[in-house]
């Protein structure tokens, strides 16, 4: 039994996207899942598939109690934070190619913006398992990052032009999206390169935003697809990847710490997919910190090793560019829902109504996190 | 800030919180001595200390003692927002030190310019990938003990 374009994803829904959102995390949910099932014009009552993230604080309980569902036949939740995106698609599609379900939502709502900041709330200690890290002040996820970013400079000349290149991109697309939060708030490079640290060499523009919001989407068989309210975009492939000696975030004790997981993710899924890096037309690449772009379009075979930085210069990433990466403005100028938006921006692609249309786009690679245990999805129209 | 916050020391530095894997390494350190986990079977060096070893399987290790010379493999320099204690040293600098002995061991850790010194203590000019380094030892306040690293002047 084969996963290829058996299942495609037929409804996506969103709240808005604010610095801070009134509604609960549970009540963001249930809007966005509301408004995926709508948009695929199926009744909650079909409802029998969950899929979200370990972090998702709203559980399956809460949430099928709430939309109405019917018998939930399938649930599952993936770990390691926006490692888990599309994961929680992948399952679902599974579930339903195998016959176990036959209608799924995936979702992921979060109040990142208004809820606690950790590592500023002196009476709520960080997590320490970390104790090879955190003692000495690494102690959030931009330090993490930021290492294997200067160590990428290092090897292979990377500079901060090309982070900016990142941000420069996400920021235009997200100029064209009125759902974005930093819509009408175009970047320069000045700004960028006069913008205060937050952990050298990373600065506050090659961090994702903070952000409230929920997003979900709807997976169901092919064979149902056809008969519902949108055209299908189906799931062509998909992917999760763990690497051998991996540790989350800081992968140091990899022996080859600049290949994270997306390697992993990007060999099985190329391995089970009819067509190849070349014949992507647009991708949606989980961007948290700006050097995750890089190191993901070599790990997913757009280039070359240590290719990824040179890669985004000459407006590469940007509409009408190599590679559009990030169309609706990404975790760094759209929202953050620990990459959720990239799964259903990768939709509107196929659909044709994206605000940052890729002409004629056919086939999109969407991922989760870099530098987590990731997913992967090759969606095709 | 309370002083006996669990997981911090009295200065609100974190203070690692050892779970059984790691604990010999930071008994050791207490007493000034690096050492890694080695596989009792095929003697195969390993970090972060585990149960048994990925090469072999062997459940038996040894804790082997390092030279403590290494070179810095990757740093950073963090500003805020961060806890309060670091936020006050902020920018510090954290490091990736590469062990002599075994380069693949990578174990983080802070460049300091005394062995008592602050993490924001050696001038960020000063760091660079490839320098070499070798360990210390710094008492934390409430004798937390954590090895830190010197650049090597010779």
């Amino acid at each position: 039994m084969a996963l290829k374009d058996a299942t495609a994803i037929v409804g996506i829904g969103q709240t808005p996207f604010a610095r801070r959102l009134d509604a609960s995390e549970k009540t963001l949910a249930c809007r966005a899942i509301l408004a995926a099932l709508d948009d695929a014009g199926i009744p909650p009552s079909q409802v029998d598939a969950l899929a979200s993230y370990t972090m998702e604080e709203t559980d399956e309980v809460e949430v099928a109690k709430a939309i109405g569902a019917g018998d939930v036949t399938f649930f599952a939740r993936t770990g390691f934070g926006g490692g888990a995106s599309c994961a929680t698609v992948a399952h679902l599609a599974t579930a339903i190619a195998t016959g176990q379900a036959s209608v799924g939502v995936a979702w992921r709502s979060r109040k990142r913006g208004s809820g606690p900041r950790p590592w500023t709330d002196t009476r709520r200690q960080l997590p320490t398992p970390a104790q090879w890290t955190r003692p000495y002040g690494l102690l959030r996820p931009v330090d993490e990052i930021a290492m294997l970013a200067r160590r990428y400079m290092h090897e292979y000349g990377a500079t901060r032009d090309h982070f900016f290149n990142v941000a420069l991109a996400c920021r235009n697309h997200a100029g064209r999206n009125p759902a974005a939060i930093m819509h009408g708030r175009p970047l320069t490079r000045e700004t960028y390169m006069t913008s205060r640290w937050i952990s050298e060499p990373l600065c506050l523009f090659d961090n994702c935003l903070e952000t409230d919001g929920a997003l979900a989407c709807v997976v169901v068989s092919a064979d149902r697809a056809r008969d519902c309210r949108r055209s299908p975009v189906y799931v062509h492939a998909a992917a999760q990847g763990l690497p051998a000696q991996h540790h989350g975030m800081v992968n140091y004790w990899n022996d080859d710490p600049l290949t994270g997981p997306s390697w992993t993710a990007a060999r099985q899924l190329w391995k089970t997919a009819d067509f190849g890096p070349d014949d992507v037309d647009v991708a949606q690449i989980y961007d948290a910190f700006t050097p995750l772009i890089p190191l993901s379009l070599e790990g997913y075979g757009f280039c070359g090793r240590g290719e990824g930085a040179a890669f985004t210069e000459d407006g590469a990433l940007e509409l009408g560019g190599r590679l559009p990466v990030n169309t609706g403005g990404g975790g760094l100028s759209e929202a953050y829902v620990h990459g959720f938006n990239l799964i259903t921006e990768g939709v509107r692609q196929l659909r044709g109504t994206s605000t940052a249309q890729v002409p004629g786009a056919a086939t999109c690679l969407v991922t989760a996190g870099e530098g987590v245990p990731t997913s992967a999805l090759l969606l095709r129209s | 800030m309370s002083s006996m916050m669990r997981g911090t020391t009295d200065n609100g530095l974190l203070a690692p919180e050892p779970d059984d894997d790691g604990a010999p390494f930071w008994e050791f350190a207490a007493r000034g001595e690096l050492r890694m986990q080695a596989c009792g079977r095929c003697g195969e060096l390993r970090f972060p200390p585990r149960p048994c070893c990925p090469r072999c399987g062997a459940f038996d290790s040894e804790w082997r003692r390092m030279t403590g010379r290494g070179s810095i493999w990757s740093y950073v320099l963090p500003h805020p927002p961060l806890l309060p204690a670091y936020a006050a040293r902020a920018p510090y600098n954290v490091v990736v030190v590469e062990l002599a002995d075994a380069p693949h061991l990578r174990i983080p850790g802070n460049l300091v310019a005394a062995p008592d010194a602050d993490i924001d203590s050696v001038d960020p000019a000063l760091l660079c990938i490839g320098a070499p380094v070798r360990v210390t030892f710094a008492r934390l306040a409430g004798g937390v003990v954590v090895p830190r690293w010197l650049l090597e002047t010779s």
